[in-house]
C-alpha cells in the first residue's frame, strides 16, 4: 500500500470501496455525525487493524471504513441486530436470483 | 432435509450465486437500511461515487496554486484563511472542516499527514492515493519524514528545514509549492497544469516547468 512511485492505482479499486467512504462523507457533510467523531471511529478501527497484525493493505483500510460505518450507524438507531437482519436477506437474495438478473430484497 | 443436506444445499445456492465478498455485503447491508431510514440518499451516494471516480482530482487545489502564483493579493487572503479565499474560485465544495495553505519557500518545506486515519482535503485534492492512506505513511512521516520524502524521489538537502502537518477532522492543509523559474511568461491555465497532487501533499518538491 506504501509506494511511493504509485500513481497508477485508480481512486477505488472496488465498487464497495467507494459506497463506504461515500457514505461516510455524506453521513458527515449532511452532519450526522460529527467530523471529529468520524475521525476518531475510524482512527480506533484501525489502530486495532494494526494491532491485530493485519497487512498495511487498502483493503485493510476500507475494511476499517465499513467497521467504522456499522458503529457510526449503531448510534444513529441502525442495531446490530437490524444489519445482522439485513445482510442474510441480501444473502438469501442473492442466492435465489438467477444471474444476470438485478439482485434486489422485494421477493415478489 | 437433515442439517448436513441444508448446508449442503445452502453452500451450493452460494457456490452458484456470486454472493459479493463480506465487506461489499456489509455496505450493501448499511446502505439499505441507511437509505431505508432516511439518513443518506441514494442519489447523493451515486453523486459522490461518481463525482470521486473520475471528476474531482487535484485540478482544484492546482487551480488554487495558480493563481496564488499570479495573483499577490489572492496570496494574502490564501494565507490569511484559505478556507475563505478558494471560494473565489468556486472550489470549496462541501468541505466541513477549516482549510490551511502552507508556502514552500527555499529553506522551508511542508509536509502533510493524517496520523489518527486518513484527513485528506479531499473537496479540492479529489480521493487520496493509497499510499495516503497507508499506516507506514502515517507512522514514518512523522518519525522520519527525510527519509520518506526521499523514497519518493524528493532529496532534501540539510539547509532546508522540513514542518510536518498533522490533519484533522477540523484542520486541513494545502502545500503551495514554489513557482519554477521560466515560467513568468505562462498563464494560469499553464500554470495550474504543471501543480502534481504530490507536491500539494508535500511529497514532491521541485515542479518542472515542461509547457504542455
Amino acid at each position: 500500500m506504501f509506494k511511493p512511485g504509485d500513481d497508477a492505482t485508480p481512486p477505488f479499486e472496488e465498487p464497495w470501496h467507494a459506497q463506504a467512504l461515500a457514505m461516510a462523507d455524506t453521513l458527515v457533510t449532511s452532519g450526522q455525525v460529527s467530523a471529529p467523531d468520524w475521525a476518531e471511529t475510524l482512527g480506533a478501527e484501525l489502530r486495532a487493524a494494526e494491532a491485530q497484525g493485519k497487512p498495511d493493505t487498502t483493503a485493510t483500510y476500507f475494511e476499517a471504513v465499513v467497521a467504522a460505518l456499522e458503529k457510526v450507524s449503531a448510534d444513529l438507531g441502525v442495531s446490530a441486530e437490524a444489519q445482522t437482519e439485513r445482510r442474510a436477506a441480501w444473502e438469501d437474495a442473492y442466492a435465489r436470483t438467477p444471474h444476470g438478473q438485478p439482485v434486489t430484497l422485494d421477493e415478489t | 432435509m437433515t442439517q448436513d443436506s441444508e448446508d449442503a444445499a445452502r453452500l451450493h445456492r452460494n457456490i452458484h450465486s456470486h454472493l459479493p465478498s463480506d465487506p461489499a455485503l456489509r455496505v450493501k447491508t448499511l446502505e439499505s437500511l441507511m437509505v431505508e431510514r432516511g439518513l443518506v440518499a441514494p442519489e447523493s451516494i451515486d453523486a459522490w461515487v461518481e463525482a470521486y471516480s473520475e471528476e474531482i482530482g487535484p485540478k482544484r487545489g492546482a487551480s488554487v496554486v495558480a493563481r496564488a502564483w499570479v495573483d499577490p493579493e489572492f496570496r494574502s487572503r490564501l494565507e490569511a484563511d484559505a478556507s475563505e479565499a478558494i471560494k473565489d474560485l468556486g472550489v470549496d465544495g462541501n468541505a466541513t472542516a477549516h482549510l490551511k495553505a502552507l508556502f514552500n519557500t527555499p529553506t522551508q518545506h511542508h509536509l502533510v499527514v493524517c496520523t489518527l486515519c486518513s484527513c485528506y482535503p479531499w473537496s479540492i485534492l479529489g480521493m487520496s492515493p493509497a499510499w495516503y492512506k497507508s499506516a507506514e505513511y502515517r507512522a514514518r512521516s512523522v518519525r522520519e519524514p527525510r527519509k520518506v520524502l526521499a523514497e519518493f524521489g524528493t532529496d532534501l538537502p540539510d539547509d532546508i528545514a522540513v514542518t510536518v502537518w498533522d490533519s484533522t477532522a477540523e484542520l486541513r492543509y494545502l502545500v503551495i509549492p514554489e513557482r519554477p523559474a521560466g515560467t513568468d511568461e505562462w498563464s494560469e491555465d499553464q500554470l495550474a497544469a504543471i501543480v502534481t497532487r504530490n507536491a500539494m501533499i508535500g511529497t514532491e518538491r521541485d515542479l518542472v516547468a515542461e509547457a504542455s
